[in-house]
């Protein structure tokens, strides 16, 4: 029972933080037609942000609010000088020109900092477990993790549905023409849609810095799970960016311990330990083909 | 949509292989007899690139030692990064042979990589030194003459550990090691000298870095140790958060010496503490070689060596000693091949003498991870667990 309960813990705290990604993925896919593959390289430069700052000052709160600060502040200046320009261009110039970027960013900080992985520490009070109930422990920074990511997600909702910005989001994800005929200031929009997107990237990266390792490339995997989300959850939308998020963090976090568990009452352990974190790894992507099948447009589309 | 995500698949890939393509530094491609050219193909960017520094650090203090020189050869370093990828092993492997036609391939750390790389070393008739992986294949029945290990058999360190955790009546365990071929090597290696019950056994993914999932498993097992083969960045991810979930307070961590070496000491801290590992070798190991070694890389690197690092001065040493039996006509194989087998040079890890299939037999100690005189962490040698070890493969070995 407990097994469960921490499994599920351990689910939310991942797909929060993917919700972080993909949230600013989603908006700047929905509203501006963009694929943005240099999304993965923001959360990369939040995480290295965050470990220079937390080595400089050693200040846990202040690498996160320098992070985000300077994150959102590169992701304006990358949308004003060059994203700008790609956003009539079609699908493919838009892959070919983000991925240039993203080799640029990472080739960028191999030369910055090397290729040896920074260290970036959780604050000592929170490096310790929690008793959650008699027995139950859990990581004090993992909880601290879900909590910033549901107020975010708090938070987030708030502004879509309850301001004027969050409306002409709204507006301009479901339907980007009527909302530009309408008069909308689109150009300020994007920036500031771009900046905030990067901004929760950064976010994402210092938080989960101290869990992974902040190097070269972190940006990547991450990025095809941010994708998945999106797809799960329909392009644009933030409810479904939050729904996809958690279900793969739960998906990926579960089928890793229940799938070789399970598999290893009818197979031999050796053969399960082999097939049971393979089955594992599909499985997202197994639930992503069946979301394209059933519902292409997602689970909670935006465009009506 | 999904078009999108095959597009996405595949720009992620491609770029991988053109960064590798340019990973190689181009160096100049003369081949005269009278230098040597050693082809250093490791892990030296990501989590686990602390293990490839270290091998190559140790490699080339050798080389300082012998001012530049390997053999009375001037010795050249022609260096190539694997990223810890089988694939990209495979293709600057290709370059190392073809291109900058070696003379020897060393510096290989992962066994993913070994397994790729091997054969088309062998193809070509050079010598590949291993500083590290050594795993079954090229161990029993696929020994190579072209094969030669400055480190362990795969299984052997954990052996010793799996006779530590019987010596100390941890008798219910939970086993954790990366789903790849060393990770299974090291969890037989471990059961073969493990008499009490192993209640589960974990596999993840190389390279995972969040063990929350793992960790969980192990507090539903509840057993009363858990033996971990995570080397380089996973073990560090391992151990920080194997604390920060409280498992300390109600179970045993032993790991090989890869564990808790001084690369995850550092980068772990405080709770490394206490933990007992398996290794071939120790920093302080007693005697003059070592010494010399480990003085002369503080000294160099400012930091204290791994068993990483004496493998790849070893594998200096050992070709050095070769080089000069041959008296620098490394065309020779043949030759260059029994002098190899003779290894004659001085181990840091003392006496130093290849087994049939090219690994040296050899003994295995337990240290400690303790807080030094001078308040920093260090490993402290604390007995020898298995003497004069060979491994359970060799027997298998008809060398040609």
């Amino acid at each position: 029972m407990i097994l469960f309960l921490e499994q599920g813990l351990n689910g939310l705290q991942f797909g929060l933080m993917l919700f972080l990604l993909a949230a600013g993925l989603t908006l700047v896919f929905g509203i501006m037609d963009m694929i943005n593959l240099a999304h993965g390289s923001l959360y990369m430069i939040g995480a290295y942000l965050a470990a220079l700052i937390l080595g400089s000052t050693g200040s846990f709160l202040l690498a996160v609010a320098g992070s985000l600060a300077g994150t959102a502040v590169l992701g304006m200046l990358l949308e004003i000088s060059v994203l700008r320009r790609l956003y009539s261009r079609d699908h493919l110039s838009q892959v070919l020109a983000t991925f240039a970027l993203l080799l640029i960013a990472n080739e960028s900080m191999r030369i910055l900092f090397g290729s040896q992985a920074l260290t970036l520490n959780p604050p000592a009070v929170l490096s310790g477990p929690v008793e959650l109930a008699p027995g139950f422990f859990y990581p004090a920074y993992r909880l601290l993790i879900i909590g910033v990511g549901l107020a975010v997600a708090l938070l987030l909702y708030l502004l879509v549905s309850r301001t004027r910005i969050g409306m002409l989001v709204r507006a301009g994800a479901s339907n980007r023409e009527m909302a530009l005929a309408m008069g909308v200031n689109v150009r300020a929009l994007f920036t500031a849609v771009f900046g905030f997107g990067a901004a929760l990237c950064a976010l994402a990266g210092a938080m989960l810095g101290p869990l992974l390792a902040v190097e070269v490339g972190m940006g990547e995997g991450i990025l095809i799970l941010a994708f998945v989300v999106i797809v799960i959850g329909g392009i644009g939308s933030i409810r479904g960016a939050l729904a996809g998020a958690v279900i793969v963090g739960v998906v990926d976090t579960l089928g890793r311990t229940l799938l070789p568990m399970s598999l290893r009452t009818v197979l031999p352990p050796t053969v399960a330990g082999n097939l049971g974190p393979s089955l594992a790894s599909i499985l997202i992507y197994v639930l992503m083909a069946a979301v394209l099948f059933w519902r292409p447009q997602g689970l909670f589309p935006a465009r009506g | 949509m999904h078009r999108h995500m095959i597009r996405l698949a595949l720009t992620l890939t491609f770029p991988l292989a053109l960064t590798l393509a340019l990973a190689l530094p181009g160096a100049a491609r003369v081949h005269a007899a009278e230098r040597i050219r050693i082809g250093f193909l490791s892990t030296l960017s990501g989590p686990s690139a602390a293990l490839g520094l270290d091998i190559r650090d140790g490699f080339a203090l050798a080389m300082q030692q012998n001012g530049g020189k390997l053999g009375g050869l001037p010795a050249e370093l022609v260096l190539g990064d694997d990223q810890q990828n089988a694939d990209t092993g495979k293709q600057l492997v290709e370059r190392l042979l073809k291109k900058e036609r070696v003379d020897l391939v060393t510096g290989i750390v992962f066994t993913n990589v070994m397994l790729a790389v091997a054969p088309a070393v062998f193809e070509a008739q050079t010598f590949l030194i291993s500083a590290n992986s050594t795993p079954l294949q090229y161990s029993g029945e696929g020994c190579n003459p072209f094969f030669f290990s400055t480190s362990w058999q795969n299984d052997a360190v954990h052996e010793a550990a799996g006779r530590f955790a019987s010596d100390k009546g941890y008798d219910r365990l939970v086993l954790i090691a990366p789903n790849y071929p060393a990770g299974k090597d090291a969890m037989n290696g471990f059961k073969r000298f493990f008499k009490g019950a192993v209640i589960d056994e974990i596999y993840t993914r190389l390279g995972q870095l969040d063990y929350a999932a793992e960790l969980a498993q192990v507090r539903a097992a509840k057993p009363k140790a858990v033996y971990i083969f995570l080397p380089g960045g996973m073990g560090v991810n391992f151990i920080k958060q194997y604390h920060a979930a409280g498992l300390n307070r109600s179970t045993v961590l032993v790991g090989p010496g890869f564990s808790a070496d001084e690369d995850v000491i550092k980068a772990v801290g405080e709770p490394m503490i206490g933990m007992f590992n398996t290794a071939q070798w120790a920093h302080d190991l007693d005697n003059a070689q070592n010494r010399r070694f480990v003085a002369d890389f503080r000294r160099q690197y400012g930091r204290t060596p791994t068993m990483y690092a004496s493998q790849g001065y070893d594998a200096a040493l050992l070709i050095d000693g070769a080089v000069r039996e041959v008296k620098g006509r490394i065309e020779d194989k043949a030759a260059l091949r029994r002098a190899l087998e003779a290894a004659n040079f001085e181990s840091v890890r003392g006496e130093f003498r290849f087994n049939v299939n090219h690994v040296p037999i050899q003994h295995y100690y337990l240290r400690q991870v303790v807080k030094g005189a001078d308040g920093t962490l260090t490993n402290r040698l604390v007995s020898t667990v298995l003497a004069a070890h060979g491994d359970a493969y060799a027997t298998a070995c008809r060398m040609r």
